[in-house]
């Protein structure tokens, strides 16, 4: 398994992680309110950061194992085949984006609060990340060739 | 989903011919990771053409005698 590959698990098990721990923050603060009136923005905040935070200190862990294990010929490089993975795994997913926009600018038109304009784009970027990350793991795992 | 590639190559029995030239060898060589050259041999990938031309140029070969192609293949 390549470098760029099992940095392909480790941001398809963040996401949804940081997801998780984010509706639980979120939960776990409600203290009877209304979820609109939920304070969301901490939580979203901490979860963003932490899972880019997580995605960088995960890779450079991978980095060092995968190093170590293939005895420094593995130096973490990446070639042709995976840029071009990543490239159909960012177009598959990009998918949910645009969907996610969309459905921001449908609640915005009816000026629906800001905590669900702010989650339906915040669930469109997790969506987005997991979608991404299983068809390049498809992609790595049955082939890339013409469609 | 993915069309299964109809070229098919020769990489494997190449690199044995080649004095049991390794994957990691090969790849090395053409500059890509062993992932990709193991893809390759086993059908997972289809290279460029400028790779193809580089796999062919590391075996002192023709393209033709690399890489084919036939479309009556499923």
């Amino acid at each position: 398994m390549s470098y760029e590959e099992k940095n392909t698990w480790v941001f398809a098990f963040i996401a949804p992680v940081g997801f998780i721990v984010y509706l639980v923050l979120l939960f776990t603060q409600l203290d009877g309110k209304p979820l609109a009136e939920a304070d969301y923005v901490w939580p979203m905040l901490g979860t963003i950061l932490g899972a880019i935070v997580a995605g960088i200190l995960g890779g450079i862990v991978v980095g060092i194992v995968t190093g170590i294990a293939s005895g420094g010929k593995d130096d973490g490089k990446s070639d042709q085949r995976d840029k071009q993975i990543n490239r159909f795994g960012e177009y598959i997913g990009s998918a949910f984006l645009v969907m996610g926009a969309l459905g921001a600018l449908v609640l915005a038109w009816f000026e629906a609060p800001h905590f669900w304009i702010a989650n339906v784009l915040y669930l469109a970027f997790v969506l987005q990340a997991i979608l991404s990350s299983i068809a390049k793991l498809v992609a790595y795992r049955r082939g890339l060739h013409s469609w | 989903m993915v069309k299964p590639t109809k070229v098919t190559n020769g990489i494997r029995a190449l690199r044995f011919a080649a004095g049991e030239m390794t994957q990691a060898d090969l790849a090395e060589r053409i500059g890509v990771t062993r992932q990709t050259v193991i893809a390759i041999e086993q059908g997972r990938y289809s290279p460029s053409l400028e790779m193809a031309f580089q796999i062919a140029r590391v075996f002192g070969v023709g393209l033709d005698d690399v890489f084919s192609y036939d479309p009556e293949e499923k």
